[in-house]
C-alpha cells in the first residue's frame, strides 16, 4: 500500500516538473556540454560539427596564449572588482535614501530604477550621444571651461573601459537598491526603537544594525554582480564592439565576435566553455570566503 | 539646527542621485519634441524653441509597430509560460517532499550561475535544427529557459513559507495536488508572481543578443533590434532616434510604477533571507 502511494506521488511530482526539466535541460544543461564538446573541434559552423576536425585541446593551447582573450580576461576582472565596489556602495545610499522617513521618497523611488528599465540598446545610444566628442553632453560642458574640448572619450585606449564601465554602474547600481532595500524592509522598527533608546547615532544605527542585518542580501547581490560582470556584453556591444584595438574586449565580446562574424565556432566554444569554468571557480571561491567569514 | 542639516545634507545626496538617473529621460522627452534641423543647427541638449511632433510621425511611419508588436508577442508568451512551468516545478520542489529535491533546485540554480552567453552557439545549432531560425517560437523557448531558474528560486523559497496546514487541511477534503497548487498555492503567492513576472519582463522585453542572434528578417525583429536599426538608418536624425527609445521605453515604465511596490513584497517574503 506504501508502495504504491510512493509511486503515484512520484508521477504527479514528475508530471509537475517536466515541462520546466524539458525545457531546462534542452536548453541549458545540454548547451553546457555541446559548449565543451564543440570546443574540441575545428569547425566553422557550417555544415555538422562531427564532419569537422577532432583537435582534442588544441584551441584551448592557442587560446591561452591568445593575447586578446588575456586582455578580456583581465578587463572582465577589472569590471568585477569595479562593479562590487560601486554598484553596491551606490545600491545600498540610494536603498538607504527611498527606505528614509523624509518626504519625498516616494518620488525618489520612482525614479532611481529608471536606468533598469530602459532597454541597454537604448541605454547605449543614450550615452554614445553623451560621449559623441563634437556633440555630446561632456563635451559640451567641458567647453564651457575650455573652449577647444574635442576629447574623444571612446575612441582613446586608456579612457575607453572606464567610459563604459561608468554607464554599466550607472545602469545596474538601482537593481542592488530594490534587493538592499527588500532586505531592509525586512528589519524590524523596534530594533532601531532600542538603540534610539540606547543612545545611538544615525551612523551608529547603520554600521551596527542595519549592515550586518542585511549581510545575506550583500552576499546574493555580491555573488549576482560578480557572475553578471563575468558575463557582460550588451553595452560594449553596442558601444565600442571591444575596441578600439580590443581595449573594451571582453569575454563575451570576443566569444561573439569568433563566433558569428569570423565563423571559429569551435574556437568560439572554447572561450564559452572557458566562460563558464572561470565564472564557476569564482562563485566557489567567493562561497568559500563568505563561509569561511561567517564562523570566525 | 542640527536637524535642519540633516535635511539638507539628505536633499542634497538625493537630489543628486536623481540628477544622475533621471536626467536622461529628460533629455530623451525633450530631444523628441525636437526637430532635426534644429538639433544640427547647434542646439544639441538645449529645450526646443517650438514644439515638432514630426518625430512621432517618422517612427510610427517605420517599422516600427510592428517591431513594438512582436515584442509584445514574444514578451508576453514567454512571461506566461515561464511562470507557469516555474511554479509547477516549484510547487514540487517545495511541497512534494521528494528525497531529490534539493538536488533538483541545485540543477535549476546552475542556470543562474553560469553565464548565459556561453550557450549562444549550441543554442542557435538547436534552434537551425528545430527549423526555428527567424521564428519567434525560437526566441520564446530560449526566453522561457532563461526565465526558469531566477522563477523556480524565488516561487520555491515563497511556497515553503506558506502555511503547511492550509494544504493539509484540503488533503483531508480530498484534493489532488494540482487542486491545491491552482486553487491555494498560486492565489496564494501573487507577490512572488508578481517579482517574477516584472523581473522576466524586463529581461524578455530588453533581451539583445539572442534576439540578434536567432532573428533576421525586418518583420520578426523585436523593439531592441529595432532601436538599433532605426539608429543606423537615422544615425543624422539623432531626435527620431530619442523619439523611438522613449515609445519603446513607456510601456516597460508604466507597468514598473504600477507594481513597484509588489516586487518589493515578493522579494521580502521569500527570497532574500538567508
Amino acid at each position: 500500500m506504501e508502495k504504491k502511494r510512493s509511486a503515484s506521488v512520484h508521477l504527479t511530482a514528475l508530471l509537475f516538473i517536466l515541462p520546466a526539466f524539458l525545457v531546462y535541460t534542452l536548453y541549458t544543461a545540454s548547451s553546457i556540454f555541446r559548449t565543451f564538446q564543440f570546443s574540441l573541434h575545428d569547425w566553422s559552423g557550417f555544415g555538422p560539427v562531427a564532419n569537422s576536425a577532432n583537435i582534442g585541446f588544441a584551441n584551448y593551447v592557442k587560446l591561452f596564449a591568445d593575447e586578446r582573450f588575456l586582455h578580456a580576461i583581465k578587463n572582465n576582472f577589472l569590471l568585477v572588482v569595479v562593479s562590487i565596489v560601486f554598484q553596491l556602495s551606490t545600491g545600498m545610499i540610494l536603498a538607504l535614501i527611498i527606505n528614509s522617513k523624509n518626504r519625498g521618497t516616494k518620488f525618489f523611488r520612482t525614479i532611481y530604477p529608471m536606468p533598469l528599465l530602459l532597454s541597454t540598446v537604448a541605454t547605449g545610444i543614450l550615452w554614445l550621444l553623451m560621449f559623441n566628442p563634437y556633440t555630446g553632453l561632456f563635451n559640451g560642458l567641458l567647453r564651457i571651461i575650455s573652449p577647444d574640448v574635442r576629447l574623444s572619450w571612446l575612441g582613446s585606449e586608456q579612457v575607453v573601459l572606464f567610459a563604459v564601465m561608468f554607464v554599466i554602474c550607472w545602469q545596474y547600481s538601482p537593481q542592488y537598491m530594490i534587493l538592499l532595500r527588500a532586505g531592509m524592509t525586512n528589519i524590524s522598527a523596534e530594533v532601531y526603537e532600542a538603540a534610539v533608546i540606547d543612545g545611538a547615532n544615525k551612523w551608529q544605527q547603520f554600521w551596527k544594525i542595519t549592515f550586518p542585518l542585511l549581510s545575506g542580501t550583500l552576499k546574493t547581490s555580491a555573488v549576482l554582480s560578480i557572475v553578471g560582470s563575468l558575463k557582460y556584453f550588451d553595452l560594449i556591444w553596442i558601444m565600442t564592439g571591444g575596441g578600439p584595438n580590443g581595449y573594451s574586449e571582453l569575454m563575451a565580446t570576443y566569444m561573439y565576435r569568433k563566433a558569428f562574424t569570423e565563423d571559429q565556432m569551435g574556437y568560439a566554444s572554447s572561450v564559452a566553455s572557458s566562460m563558464i569554468v572561470i565564472s564557476l571557480v569564482v562563485i566557489i571561491i567567493v562561497q568559500f570566503m563568505l563561509k569561511q567569514k561567517d564562523n570566525q | 539646527m542640527k536637524k535642519l542639516m540633516d535635511k539638507v545634507g539628505f536633499y542634497g545626496v538625493a537630489g543628486l542621485y536623481l540628477v544622475l538617473f533621471g536626467f536622461p529621460f529628460v533629455i530623451t522627452i525633450v530631444m523628441s519634441f525636437k526637430s532635426q534641423m534644429e538639433f544640427l543647427g547647434g542646439n544639441f541638449w538645449g529645450f526646443p524653441s517650438t514644439l515638432f511632433f514630426g518625430n512621432f510621425a517618422r517612427v510610427f511611419a517605420s517599422n516600427f509597430p510592428r517591431y513594438f508588436a512582436n515584442s509584445v508577442f514574444v514578451t508576453a508568451l514567454s512571461v506566461t509560460i515561464s511562470i507557469l512551468a516555474g511554479s509547477l516545478a516549484s510547487y514540487a520542489i517545495a511541497r512534494l517532499k521528494l528525497k531529490y529535491a534539493p538536488y533538483l533546485l541545485l540543477f535549476f540554480m546552475v542556470g543562474m550561475m553560469i553565464p548565459v552567453h556561453t550557450t549562444l552557439v549550441p543554442i542557435y545549432q538547436l534552434t537551425k535544427a528545430f527549423g526555428l531560425i527567424d521564428s519567434h517560437w525560437g526566441l520564446i523557448l530560449p526566453f522561457v529557459n532563461f526565465s526558469l531558474p531566477i522563477a523556480i528560486y524565488i516561487m520555491t523559497s515563497f511556497f515553503r513559507e506558506i502555511s503547511i496546514s492550509i494544504q493539509e487541511s484540503a488533503i483531508i477534503d480530498g484534493a489532488s495536488p494540482f487542486t491545491i497548487y491552482w486553487k491555494i498555492m498560486l492565489p496564494l503567492s501573487t507577490p512572488a508572481i508578481s517579482t517574477v513576472a516584472i523581473y522576466n519582463f524586463l529581461t524578455c522585453w530588453n533581451e539583445f543578443i539572442y534576439s540578434m542572434t536567432l532573428l533576421n528578417t525586418e518583420r520578426k525583429k523585436t523593439l531592441p533590434l529595432g532601436i538599433r536599426e532605426f539608429f543606423g538608418s537615422e544615425t543624422v536624425n539623432i531626435p527620431a532616434v530619442l523619439t523611438a527609445i522613449l515609445i519603446a521605453s513607456l510601456p516597460i515604465i508604466i507597468f514598473y510604477i504600477f507594481a513597484q511596490e509588489k516586487v518589493v513584497n515578493g522579494l521580502s517574503a521569500g527570497a532574500i533571507k538567508g
